[in-house]
C-alpha cells in the first residue's frame, strides 16, 4: 500500500478535490438533497409534490395496511423483498464478474507489455456499442428460436431448446455482460504494477503458493478488487435493462420500482425519493465501512 | 517445489479469458452477420446484401443518426476528460495527501453519482436545472455526464495510485526535483495505466448513457442512444445491426491506430 | 488539452444558443409513429426545420413535461385520457377551429370527445385498439374471448405475454370480469387482484415495446398487443390472429395536443393543420397500420392496411376507452400492480 503520504502533496488535500466536490456538489448532491426534502413532502397526484411535511413516502415503504388502508399495521414485506432480491441479484452479478474478470485481468496484465494495450481494447471494443443494442443482441442470440439454440440443435447437443430466456439465469448473464469491463479494468491497473519479483523472491524464501496469494500478492491487487466490485455492484443495483429485456420483466427490481414511481401510471414522486434515499443511505453504509477501514489501514 | 512457480502463467486462465471474450463477442458477431441481411426481418435470412449501410448513410434518418452520432462521440470524449482530470486531482489528494478535513466525506461525495440510481439522477437533474434557469441543451448534457463520470475514472486511477509506493517521489524530490517534476515525470508516468483505464471507462459510460442524457437533453438533441433507443427497444432492426456494426469497426480502427503510433514512437525511442 | 477542451465548450455553447433561431418546430412524439419522410415533407413545403424527441408512454410524457419540460415543446402526441389529465394539470394551450383550415376534415364522430369536447386543444392523430393476438401454429382453439389471457387454455400456459403498463392490462382484466373501470368497489377489487395474481403464474413476460418483438420471434405464442403493432407483426410473418373479445377490448386514441407556453406556436399549428390534410394523414396510417380520425384518407391507403383484420374489428363486441381514475381509486389500483409484480 501507499504507506505514509508523500510530503509533497501534504496540505494540498482539499484543493486537490475542491473541482471534483464543486461539480458534484453543485450538479449532484444538491439535486439529491432536493429529492431528499421531496421524500418528506406530500404527494400531488400524477407526479410532483405538495410542500406540505408527510411522512406517508416512508410510511407506505415500511408498514402494511392491507390493500384498503384500514387494516391494522404490520411490517411491509413487500418492498423490503424487492431491495433484498436486487442486493441479492447484484451480488451474484458481481461474483460472476470476479470469477471471470480476475483471471481475465490478470491474464491481461502479465502478459509483455506490448501485447497488453490490444487485450485490454479486446475486452473494451464491444463496449463502444452501446448496453441496449448488446442486451437486445444477447437476448436475440439466445432466445428458443436464436442463433444459440438452432446451432445446437442442429448440431445434435440438445433435442430441445434451452429455454433461457426469461429467467434469472439470463438476467445474471445480462448483469455480467453489462458491466465485466468496470471489473476487469480496475483489476488489471492494480495487477499491472505489481512486481513479480517480489513473488518470486517469496518463492525462494518457501513460501507455498496460497501464502504467497495471500500476504504479498493480494495487499497489492485488493484496492482494484475493491473498486472492481464496487463499479459492477452498485449499477447492477439499479439495473432495469436485463431484467426488463432478458428477464421479462415479471418482477420489480429497485431501478423499475423507482422508475415506476416517476415514469409509471402511481406518479408518487415523494415514495419514487423515498425508496431512493434507503437505497442510497444501503450503499453509503457499506461504502463509508470501506474508507473507514482505508484510513485505519492507513493509520497502522 | 517440483517446478519454480510462475504466477504469470497461471494454467487455465487463458482459457477464462477467451471465454470471456467469447461471450463479450458472440451477440456482436451475430449482429453484425445479420446486418448484412437483404430481409427487413430480423428473423428471416433474405440473402447477403448491403442495403443496410447504404441505408444508415442516404436513408431518410441517416442526417440525423450522423448529428447524434457525432454529439454522443463529442459529449463523451469531452465528458470523458474532464471527468478524468479531475478524477486525477482527487485521487492524488486521496491516497497522497494524508489525512485532510473532509476525507472520508470527500470519498463518500465522489462516489455519490454511482450510489444514485440513475432514474433518480435524472428526474432529480431535470428539476434541479429547470429551478435554477439553466436551459437544457448539449451543455446540461456535458455537465450531467462528468458528474456521473468522475467516479468511473477515479475508482482505476485510485486502485492503480494506491499500490505505487511513494518513495519514487521521495526519491525525485531528494534530487532537487519540483513538485511539478515529481509529478509529470515520476507519478503520471507510474500511473498511466490507471488513468487510461479510468478514461476508458469514463468515455464508455458516458457513450452509452440513455436514461439521464434523456431528461436533460434540450428539445430535438439526441445522441446516439437517444436516437435509437425506441426502436430497438420495439425489437432491433437492421439498420440500427448497421450502424452497431460500423462502431465497432471505427472503434476498431481507432484501437488499431493508436497501437500502431504507440509502437512507432517507442520503436524511435530505442532507435535514438 | 486545455484549450481544445474550452473551444470545444465554446463550441457547445453556440450549438445550443442557436437552437433558438426562428422558423422551428418541436414536436414529442411516441417512437416509431411517424415516417421520417413526412416530417422532411413538412419541413419543405413550409421551411421550418423540425425537431422531434420520443417517450414511451404517456406517463413518461406527463412525467417529464411536470419535472420541467414544458415550454420546450410546441406539440406533443398524447392518448385520449392523458389528454384530459393534461388538460387538467393546465399544461395545453387553445385554438380556434378557424386558425386550422382543415379542422373540416376531422371525422364528425371525433369532434364531440369526451376528452376534448369541441377539439379546443387537440386533432386526432390515430386511433386504435388494444386487445390480444395468438399465434395459430401453437392454439387453433377459439379466440373469442379474453380468457385466453387471463386463464390460458393449455397450449399457451407459460407463453403468454401481457403490456407493462397497469392501466392496460389492469382494465382488460377488468373486462373479462366485467367489472367497471375505476369501481372502488371491495369485493370487485378483490376479485381482480385474485384474478391477476393467479394468471401470473401462466405468463411468460411483461412488455409493452417488446409486445411485436416476442409474437415475431416465437418468445411469447399468445399476447396483449395493440392493433397496428399486431399488423406489423403480421407483416414479419408471424402466424398470429388478432381478437376481438366478446367481454370488450380498450379503443384509444392518440391526438396532437397545442402545448402551453410552445416557442413556435404558429408553425404547431401549422403542422396540426399539415397532419389534417387527408394525404398526410394516410402517410402516417401507411406507416403506423392504425386508423386515422380523418375524411378523405381511403384513396391514398395502401389496400392492405385499409383491409387488415386489425383495423376493421366485427360488429358485437364493444370497445371502450380507458378511464382515468380519481386519485383514491388510483392508490387501489396501483397497490394491485405493485403486489402483481412483488
Amino acid at each position: 500500500m501507499g504507506g505514509g503520504s508523500s510530503r509533497i502533496y501534504r496540505g494540498n488535500g482539499v484543493k486537490l478535490m475542491l473541482p471534483s466536490w464543486l461539480i458534484i456538489g453543485s450538479f449532484l448532491l444538491l439535486p439529491v438533497m432536493m429529492m431528499a426534502v421531496y421524500s418528506f413532502l406530500t404527494k400531488e397526484f400524477r407526479g410532483g409534490v405538495i410542500w406540505e411535511f408527510s411522512l406517508a413516502a416512508y410510511d407506505q415503504f415500511f408498514f402494511d395496511r392491507g390493500l384498503f388502508g384500514d387494516e391494522p399495521p404490520k411490517l411491509e414485506w413487500t418492498y423490503i423483498g424487492i431491495f433484498w432480491r436486487s442486493i441479492w441479484q447484484a451480488g451474484l452479478a458481481t461474483i460472476a464478474c470476479l470469477l471471470i474478470g480476475f483471471p481475465t485481468a490478470w491474464f491481461i496484465a502479465t502478459r509483455d507489455p506490448k501485447s497488453r494495450s490490444i487485450w485490454l481494447f479486446l475486452v473494451t471494443i464491444p463496449y463502444w456499442v452501446n448496453l441496449l443494442i448488446r442486451t437486445v443482441s444477447m437476448k436475440f442470440l439466445i432466445r428458443d428460436t436464436g442463433p444459440l439454440n438452432e446451432f445446437l440443435m442442429a448440431s445434435g447437443i440438445i433435442s430441445e431448446p434451452l429455454g433461457l430466456i426469461n429467467t434469472n439465469f439470463a438476467v445474471q448473464l445480462g448483469l455480467f455482460y453489462s458491466y465485466l469491463p468496470f471489473m476487469v479494468l480496475p483489476i488489471y491497473a492494480a495487477v499491472e504494477r505489481y512486481d513479480f519479483a517480489l513473488s518470486e523472491a517469496a518463492a525462494d524464501l518457501y513460501a507455498g503458493t496460497w501464502t504467497i496469494l495471500r500476504l504479498v500478492i493480494l495487499p497489492v491487487v485488493k484496492p482494484g478488487i475493491i473498486a472492481g466490485c464496487i463499479l459492477v455492484f452498485v449499477p447492477s443495483l439499479g439495473a432495469f435493462l436485463a431484467p426488463d429485456l432478458l428477464g421479462g420483466a415479471k418482477t420489480f427490481m429497485i431501478g423499475s420500482l423507482i422508475e415506476e414511481q416517476f415514469k409509471g401510471s402511481a406518479g408518487n414522486w415523494p415514495f419514487g425519493a423515498a425508496a431512493s434515499m434507503i437505497l442510497l443511505t444501503i450503499v453509503m453504509c457499506v461504502l463509508l465501512v470501506y474508507a473507514r477501514s482505508q484510513n485505519k489501514g492507513e493509520a497502522r | 517445489m517440483a517446478a519454480k512457480l510462475d504466477l504469470r502463467r497461471f494454467p487455465g486462465f487463458l482459457a477464462i479469458t477467451i471465454l470471456c471474450l467469447v461471450v463479450l463477442y458472440a451477440p456482436l458477431a451475430v449482429v453484425a452477420v445479420y446486418s448484412f441481411n437483404a430481409s427487413t426481418s430480423i428473423t428471416n435470412w433474405g440473402g447477403t446484401s448491403l442495403t443496410w449501410y447504404v441505408d444508415v448513410f442516404t436513408g431518410p434518418e441517416a442526417p440525423k443518426f450522423q448529428k447524434a452520432a457525432l454529439n454522443s462521440f463529442v459529449i463523451a470524449v469531452c465528458a470523458a476528460s474532464i471527468a478524468t482530470i479531475i478524477a486525477t486531482a482527487a485521487a492524488v489528494a486521496m491516497t497522497r495527501a494524508g489525512r485532510f478535513r473532509g476525507k472520508t466525506l470527500g470519498f463518500a461525495l465522489i462516489n455519490l453519482p454511482l450510489m444514485v440510481p440513475e432514474v433518480v439522477t435524472a428526474v432529480a437533474s431535470l428539476v434541479f436545472f429547470s429551478a435554477i434557469g439553466f436551459t437544457t441543451g448539449l451543455m446540461t448534457i456535458l455537465v450531467a455526464h462528468t458528474v456521473f463520470c468522475i467516479p468511473f475514472a477515479y475508482l482505476p486511477i485510485a486502485a492503480r495510485m494506491q499500490s505505487i509506493p511513494d518513495q519514487y517521489e521521495q526519491a525525485a524530490m531528494d534530487l532537487y526535483a519540483t513538485p511539478s517534476e515529481a509529478f509529470r515525470l515520476v507519478l503520471l508516468p507510474l500511473m498511466t495505466p490507471g488513468v487510461l483505464s479510468g478514461f476508458l471507462l469514463a468515455f464508455i459510460i458516458s457513450l452509452d448513457d440513455f436514461l439521464i442524457t434523456n431528461f436533460v437533453k434540450g428539445a430535438g438533441i439526441e445522441t446516439l442512444p437517444t436516437a435509437i433507443f425506441g426502436s430497438v427497444k420495439q425489437g432491433i432492426k437492421p439498420n440500427i445491426m448497421a450502424i452497431s456494426t460500423l462502431m465497432l469497426g471505427v472503434s476498431v480502427v481507432f484501437v488499431s491506430l493508436s497501437w500502431l503510433i504507440g509502437r512507432m514512437g517507442q520503436d524511435k525511442k530505442q532507435a535514438s | 488539452m486545455k484549450k481544445l477542451l474550452a473551444s470545444t465548450a465554446v463550441a457547445l455553447l453556440s450549438l445550443t444558443a442557436a437552437a433558438q433561431a426562428e422558423g422551428k418546430l418541436s414536436i414529442y412524439h411516441w417512437f416509431e409513429y411517424i415516417p421520417q419522410t413526412l416530417l422532411d415533407k413538412f419541413a419543405a413545403e413550409y421551411d421550418v426545420e423540425v425537431t422531434m424527441d420520443t417517450f414511451d408512454s404517456n406517463e413518461a410524457l406527463l412525467a417529464s413535461l411536470k419535472a420541467g419540460k414544458l415550454g420546450s415543446y410546441d406539440v406533443a402526441v398524447p392518448g385520449d385520457y392523458m389528454v384530459k389529465i393534461m388538460n387538467g394539470e393546465g399544461m395545453l394551450d387553445t385554438f380556434e377551429p378557424s386558425e386550422l383550415s382543415n379542422f373540416g376534415n376531422i371525422e364528425k364522430q371525433w369532434v364531440d370527445v369526451a376528452f376534448d369536447s369541441g377539439r379546443k386543444s387537440s386533432i386526432p392523430y390515430q386511433w386504435g385498439s388494444t386487445s390480444y393476438s395468438v399465434n395459430r401454429d401453437v392454439y387453433t382453439g377459439p379466440i373469442d374471448s379474453l380468457s385466453v389471457i387471463f386463464d390460458p387454455p393449455a397450449e399457451l400456459k407459460g407463453k403468454i405475454n401481457v403490456l407493462d403498463t397497469a392501466g392496460e392490462t389492469l382494465t382488460l382484466a377488468s373486462l373479462y370480469l366485467g367489472i367497471p373501470q375505476c369501481s372502488a368497489d371491495r369485493e370487485q377489487l378483490k376479485e381482480l387482484n385474485a384474478l391477476v395474481q393467479k394468471a401470473k403464474a401462466d405468463w411468460a413476460s411483461f412488455g409493452s415495446d417488446v409486445a411485436k418483438d416476442v409474437l415475431v420471434s416465437g418468445d411469447a405464442a399468445a399476447g396483449m398487443i395493440w392493433s397496428g403493432f399486431s399488423a406489423k407483426a403480421r407483416a414479419e410473418g408471424a402466424n398470429i390472429e388478432y381478437a376481438f373479445p366478446k367481454e370488450g377490448y380498450i379503443v384509444w386514441m392518440d391526438n396532437v395536443v397545442l402545448l402551453k407556453d410552445a416557442p413556435n406556436r404558429d408553425n404547431a399549428l401549422k403542422f396540426m393543420n399539415f397532419l389534417l390534410e387527408p394525404e398526410n394523414a394516410a402517410a402516417v396510417t401507411n406507416y403506423a397500420q392504425y386508423t386515422a380520425g380523418v375524411t378523405g384518407t381511403a384513396e391514398f391507403l395502401d389496400p392492405e392496411v385499409a383491409n387488415s383484420p386489425e383495423s376493421n374489428p366485427p360488429a358485437g363486441p364493444k370497445g371502450a376507452f380507458v378511464e382515468a381514475c380519481s386519485e383514491d381509486v388510483q392508490v387501489l389500483y396501483d397497490a394491485i400492480w405493485t403486489n402483481l409484480k412483488k
